[in-house]
């Protein structure tokens, strides 16, 4: 990426003169970037930098914006001229009729695009749309009508929520903002929307906010009561990509919710963010913008991966490792109940291939591989495969596990290198590859990571699996908290005593052989006897999922000895000092 | 073979073993018409039918066939009650209006006594495709060999239940037999005198009393009618007749057969063979791409 200096020219539409920057080789596919309330093109500036090395980038100020002229009066504002004002644009920097441009609409941009993709003057010149944070004014008044019309609980929240991030569209309707915005409230509202970190810190205002942000209320006052009181049904099939950032103050996620029914050909991005992404995550949106248009200008018919999942009917991707069995098959299972795409990882491939062909009875798309979660090569190729095929992961279940006990001093480094490979060096992996592939698409996911109880109980029964757990609660903790301005949730999972074949595996380490048979029988009746099955804790690895949650103990257990170890420690390590394994 | 046994012998309470060919002749005819009375009843399920009304439907078939008696009377269960989801208590296996439901599993489960000879079956299928259902049938057929493998080589009830729960782990399913009164997968059945009694609870009360006195001086004896995964089933197989119900489940969908298996001193084998889950061959394995 080089920052070029723009290119600029100037489009005269029904008397007003746009500023018009160009960016980028000319003879490449043309991007056009519309700009929101109340900024001008250098919203786009960071994004149009990081498109230009491969596309043919133009922005350019809306009338009544930076550098380019205004009309009299608010009639001079209605989405009519504006998109002429687009397709004016788009026949000076792209001449030729036969090359269709991709546009990217941002706030008010984004509606202007809305318009522009379902209106006459520019049919047939869009090839793709990104839309930012901007939904069309028709469908906003359909979708406030359709929940009105079935007034259910989840409907009314949804309004209710939406309303109250849209208490100042009525406020721009007031005789005095006009003057708020001149007599320097511009700069005021510019260092609010920083503190609030709505802006990236340090950002300064445009030099011309005052003016374009007093100009822009007609905006609002020339389109909004018109369209929300006779709104048209609009509709699209010029190929469309939504981005919803998760965390936008004046556009609910929700009402997005109803867009397919305009633009059927959709991708819907939900992505971690605030309003202003082109300001605050410029290298993801130029990566995403850059994605759609790729597909486009190839003519594939079909998605490629990256994009397939983010289509309405598209199944969350899960991967799970020690799926052969226990906890993890039934984690698989649970998943491929809800519809999720599942891929069954375990050592045993055998154990993983039946997993996944339960899973496909359950209705669910699913592959295994036969991987050693140890091996970093191993996973990363496992890594490298899942975003080949499936554009990526959504869900990651560092499952794999085995069990150890006796004392610590009978435990060889063969036993520790052994549990330590598994259980932690498999979470790492599987947090650290996983994780980065999250946080490089930008648009979210989770990472779970099964520990245990004994994570937080101390005993001389198992010291050696018990560290490694606790290991695993703590990366995670400090994972959580690393991940968590990148929308990826890391949830810990700590299972007490739960009936699967760990037990019939467990090494108990410094006893002979037939000892060691006759304790992994007597443990395994002892669990059969707990009764607490691992489609359990799938269901509650399902639920820390769905609501985020930090650290799940599953099982009563699990939840006293959690409660045990912050209420008293000490009556904690009395307990440590009973030895379980001696008395089964 | 010696039975642990604190007083007296086996034959105290129960004469299996002493069963003759034709009374184990009886006891299959039993059997095929009730499995007969699952098949015609099944064929003619349609959606929208409830549990309620098919339970009636193969109750009355077996009267017009001539049934006198009853272990229990018939049950239905329809979709993910297949897999006894979220049972808590008894009550909730009766008969509920549950309407089936294209691709949905069914089991259906009666258990006739005519003239003294129990039969006491479980058929499962469902109501057009549920490749789910598909599988699970096919490998409760692997359940079947090892039940009667193992109590040949007279390992004790317990290991056997336990055996089938590690099966059943390894082929990734949960066993829902465990959700049955004492967790039982089978229980011991005995030719009755002929004649008819009262149904309590959905149980004929000539069956309960049998099996009630049965199991008190089994108690005593150290073994038990009632085959569950506890100390009370940890002895060799006790000769006689045994009802097996291996019920697997996965998700919710649940599957199992249900018949008799002959048990005697020194052997064991299915009263029959010529039944429905038999004759249906094991489903096809299926390649799962990488």
């Amino acid at each position: 990426m080089t920052a070029t200096a723009p290119t600029r020219r100037w489009v005269t539409s029904h008397d007003v003169d746009l500023a018009v920057d160009e960016r980028g080789p000319s003879d490449a596919p043309t991007v056009v970037l519309v700009h929101g309330y109340p900024d001008t093109s250098a919203v786009w500036a960071p994004v149009a930098e990081r498109l230009a090395d491969r596309y043919h980038v133009v922005t350019y100020d809306v009338r009544g914006a930076g550098a380019s002229g205004a009309p009299e009066g608010r009639g001079g504002y209605t989405l009519d001229l504006l998109v002429d004002d687009l397709a004016a644009v788009v026949d000076a920097v792209s001449p030729d009729r036969e090359r269709k441009v991709h546009l990217v609409g941002h706030d008010w941009g984004s509606i202007q695009g809305w318009e522009a993709v379902t209106t006459e003057p520019l049919a047939g010149r869009v090839a793709s749309y990104t839309s930012i944070s901007g939904p069309g004014l028709d469908h906003v008044a359909h979708w406030v009508r359709a929940r009105l019309h079935r007034p259910t609980p989840r409907h009314l929240g949804q309004l209710l929520r939406q309303g109250m991030r849209s208490w100042y569209i009525g406020a721009f309707h007031l005789p005095g903002t006009t003057l708020v915005w001149r007599a320097g409230g511009a700069r005021h509202i510019h260092h609010t929307l920083v503190r609030l970190g709505e802006l990236p810190k340090g950002s300064e205002p445009a030099a011309t906010l005052a003016r374009d942000g007093a100009l822009g209320l007609n905006l609002y006052r020339a389109n909004v009561l018109r369209r929300a009181t006779r709104p048209a049904e609009r509709r699209t099939d010029v190929p469309v990509q939504l981005i919803v950032p998760d965390g936008d103050r004046y556009v609910t996620p929700a009402l997005l919710d109803d867009t397919a029914r305009w633009a059927p050909n959709l991708w819907r991005r939900d992505v971690p963010g605030r309003h202003w992404l082109p300001r605050t995550a410029p290298d993801h949106l130029a990566a995403w913008i850059a994605e759609l248009v790729d597909h486009v200008e190839s003519g594939e018919a079909t998605d490629p991966p990256s994009l397939r999942r983010l289509r309405a009917d598209a199944a969350p991707v899960v991967v799970v490792t020690g799926a052969g069995s226990g906890i993890g098959r039934q984690t698989a299972l649970s998943f491929a109940e809800r519809g999720a795409t599942v891929i069954a990882a375990d050592i045993d491939g055998d154990a993983a291939a039946r997993t996944a062909l339960l899973c496909r009875d359950l209705g669910a798309a699913a592959v295994y591989h036969q991987v050693d979660v140890g091996d970093a090569d191993a996973m990363e190729a496992l890594a490298k495969s899942v975003e080949q095929d499936h554009g990526g992961t959504d869900v990651v279940v560092n499952n794999a596990g085995i069990g150890m006990a006796g004392p610590m001093l009978d435990t060889t480094a063969n036993d520790w290198e052994r549990i330590l490979r598994v259980n932690l060096w498999g979470v790492i992996h599987g947090s650290r590859l996983f994780g980065r592939q999250m946080a490089a698409r930008g648009d979210g996911g989770h990472i779970v990571n099964v520990a245990s109880a004994a994570a937080f109980t101390p005993s001389r029964g198992y010291p050696a699996y018990a560290t490694t757990k606790a290991a695993v609660l703590m990366l995670s903790e400090c994972l959580r908290a690393e991940l968590s301005g990148v929308g990826i949730g890391v949830s810990a999972i700590c299972p007490g005593i739960v009936n699967t074949g760990i037990v019939t595996t467990t090494r108990f380490v410094g006893v002979t052989d037939g000892e060691q048979a006759r304790r992994q029988q007597a443990t395994k009746r002892l669990y059969s006897l707990r009764g607490y099955g691992p489609e359990r804790v799938a269901e509650a690895i399902v639920r820390a999922v769905d609501r985020d949650k930090p650290v799940v103990p599953v099982t009563i257990e699990a939840r006293f000895g959690r409660a045990l170890s912050r209420l008293s420690p000490r009556l904690s390590r009395r307990l440590a000092r009973l030895d379980p394994t001696g008395r089964i | 073979m010696t039975l642990p046994l604190i007083n007296g012998t086996v034959d105290d309470v129960t004469k299996c073993w002493d069963l003759t060919e034709t009374d184990l002749e009886r006891f299959r005819e039993v059997q095929q018409l009730a499995y007969r009375c699952a098949e015609t009843t099944a064929a003619d399920l349609e959606a929208g039918v409830t549990e309620r009304q098919v339970a009636k439907r193969m109750r009355r078939w077996l009267q017009d066939q001539g049934v006198d008696d009853w272990f229990h009377l018939p049950f239905a269960w329809f979709g993910d009650r297949t897999a006894f989801r979220r049972f808590r208590q008894p009550l909730q296996f009766f008969p509920t209006n549950r309407k089936l439901e294209d691709g949905m599993p069914f089991i259906l489960d009666c258990a006739p006594v005519h003239e003294g000879y129990t039969a006491d079956i479980g058929y499962a299928g469902a109501l057009g495709d549920n490749p789910a259902l598909d599988r699970l049938l096919g490998d409760l057929a692997e359940h079947r060999t090892l039940i009667v493998e193992q109590v040949r080589e007279r390992r004790p009830l317990r290991e056997v239940y336990e055996a089938v729960d590690t099966l059943a782990a390894h082929q990734g399913y949960e066993n829902r037999h465990r959700a049955y009164p004492f967790r039982v997968i089978a229980h011991q059945v005995d030719k009755l005198p002929p004649g008819t009694g009262p149904v309590v609870g959905r149980f004929g009360l000539r069956s309960l009393r049998w099996l009630a006195r049965t199991t008190a001086v089994g108690l005593r004896q150290g073994w038990s009618p009632l085959w569950n995964d506890t100390r009370l089933s940890d002895h060799p197989p006790t000769p006689g007749l045994w009802a097996v119900e291996p019920h697997l489940g996965l998700r919710g969908v649940g599957a199992k057969f249900e018949e008799l298996l002959v048990v005697t001193d020194d052997d064991a084998y299915w009263l029959d063979d010529d039944l429905p889950h038999v004759r249906r061959s094991a489903a096809p394995a299926e390649e799962v791409p990488t």
